[in-house]
This record gives C-alpha cells, sequence and structure tokens, in this order.
C-alpha cells in the first residue's frame, strides 16, 4: 500500500491538492526508553508535487515536521481529470510516490 | 505592531545562539544526504546561519502581507499546524522557522510556476517558541511571526 494519500479538487480555476504521508519523522533525537538508545534519524527530505508531469511545489524539510505528515497548497488551473503526483525521498535514500486525479 | 514582532524576533535570536551551544552535541546524523537537501541550513544551529545557508542571506523585513495561522496554545508540541499565505508578488519560496527549535529551521517549499503562495502542513516544537513565516519574493526576505505557548514539548523522548 502506499503511504501516500492524496486528495486533489478544482474550483474556479484554482486546484486544491491535500497529502497526507506515513512515514516516523524521527529526529535522532529520541532515545528509546526501553534500551536507552537512541532512535536514529529517519524523515523525509524532500517532496516534489507535480501536475500533469510539471513540478508545481518542491517541499524541503527538516526534523521539525510532524510524525505522518500533512501537507497542502493551491496552484492556478488545473481541470478535473488533470494528474497530480507527490513523491518523496528520506535520509535514508527510501522512496514513495503517487498519483491521483483532480476530482 | 510588527515593529514590535520583530523586536521578539531579534530577541528570539540571541537566544537560540545559546541554545544552540547547549544541544550541540548528537543532533542529527543522517547516513545518505541527498545533493540538493540543504544539509547545512536544516542542520544550523541558530537562525541567522540557516537563513543565510539556505537563502543567502539572513536580512528580514517585517511585512503584513503574509498570514501566518497557528494555534496560540499547542497542546501537543509534537503536532503543531501551520498555515501560510501572503500577497507578495513573485514569492519564490516559503519558509517555516521555528525560532527555539534545536535546528530551527523547519521547512523550505519553492514554488514552481502556477503555484500559490499558500501551504499548510504540521511541524514539531521543543518548546514556546515564535514561528516565523519566512517568504523570498524578488530575491528579498520578508517575515512574519507568531507567538506559540508549547504545553507538551515535541522533541524530548
Amino acid at each position: 500500500m502506499s503511504s501516500i494519500k492524496i486528495r486533489a479538487s478544482a474550483k474556479d480555476g484554482v486546484t486544491t491538492v491535500k497529502c497526507l504521508i506515513s512515514h516516523p519523522m524521527e529526529t535522532g533525537t529520541r532515545k528509546n526508553s526501553k534500551t536507552g538508545q537512541m532512535i536514529p534519524a529517519h524523515f523525509i527530505q524532500e517532496v516534489v508535487c507535480t501536475h500533469n508531469g510539471k513540478t508545481v511545489l518542491t517541499g524541503n524539510w527538516g526534523t521539525a515536521i510532524s510524525k505522518n505528515p500533512y501537507l497542502s497548497f493551491k496552484f492556478k488551473g488545473g481541470a478535473v481529470g488533470d494528474k497530480i503526483g507527490i513523491s518523496w525521498v528520506d535520509n535514508k535514500g527510501e522512496k514513495d510516490a503517487d498519483e491521483t486525479k483532480v476530482s | 505592531m510588527t515593529s514590535m514582532k520583530r523586536r521578539i524576533f531579534l530577541k528570539g535570536t540571541l537566544a537560540t545562539g545559546a541554545l544552540g551551544i547547549a544541544a550541540g552535541s548528537g543532533l542529527l546524523a543522517p547516513r545518505a544526504v541527498l545533493a540538493a537537501w540543504a544539509k547545512e541550513a536544516f542542520e544550523a544551529k541558530d537562525l541567522n546561519s540557516a537563513l543565510n545557508s539556505l537563502l543567502g542571506s539572513s536580512t528580514l523585513s517585517a511585512s503584513d502581507k503574509i498570514k501566518i495561522k497557528a494555534p496560540d496554545i499547542a497542546e501537543n508540541g509534537a503536532v503543531v499546524p501551520v498555515s501560510i499565505s501572503t500577497d507578495l508578488p513573485g514569492v519564490e519560496s516559503i519558509n517555516i522557522v521555528v525560532e527555539k527549535n534545536p535546528t530551527p529551521l523547519a521547512a523550505n517549499f519553492v514554488l514552481g510556476p502556477g503555484a500559490l503562495a499558500e501551504v499548510s502542513t504540521r511541524i514539531k516544537m521543543g518548546k514556546s517558541s515564535s514561528v516565523l513565516a519566512v517568504i523570498k519574493a524578488g530575491g528579498k526576505l520578508y517575515s512574519t511571526g507568531k507567538e506559540v505557548k508549547v504545553t507538551i514539548g515535541g522533541c524530548g523522548g
């Protein structure tokens, strides 16, 4: 299952995109309470949002983005049926991508 | 109003400097860092060096054309919703900075063609701090801040 949930809707020539990503977003400063070991940093560094293949928004994130990140943004244009793509890469090189259609 | 906020901001900057040294050791150690990702800026312990490294300047002009929406009191610092929007023309990037976080820079959004200057996300806050929206528009930096009180920190364990 994809780690990304996307909703996109167009209204009056503006498309609103909302997405939720499942990711632990570990800062690397927390300790495991049982073992006392530091939990290594594991967080999304880059999020790319595209509209019909063209990049609309690039997000560069630090560790201060909450666990299971939420992101919403708007762009001009976009019509029902257009493709909205979201992809992310984290500091361990893991990545995921998903796309949806504007409704 | 705006000059008042700026004063708070300057004060906060000094405080962050001292905090940075205290929290210096063993913070971030990402192994595989991407070339595009501004490692230095995101790992910077104070606001000025984060902004200098990311945007090439730390000179902020207060602007009332930026709207930042965040709660006055956040019960849980691990999840603080923040929305930023602006009417400024020619916006290149929107940045979220939490002054008193161990690494103040939280996020940088680069707007592509057609993108409206309006972004919402959720951030972590270690303790009560001012959250700054820093907008790069026409090569200059503009900012507006909002004080958020945190009752439970989001960075500890």
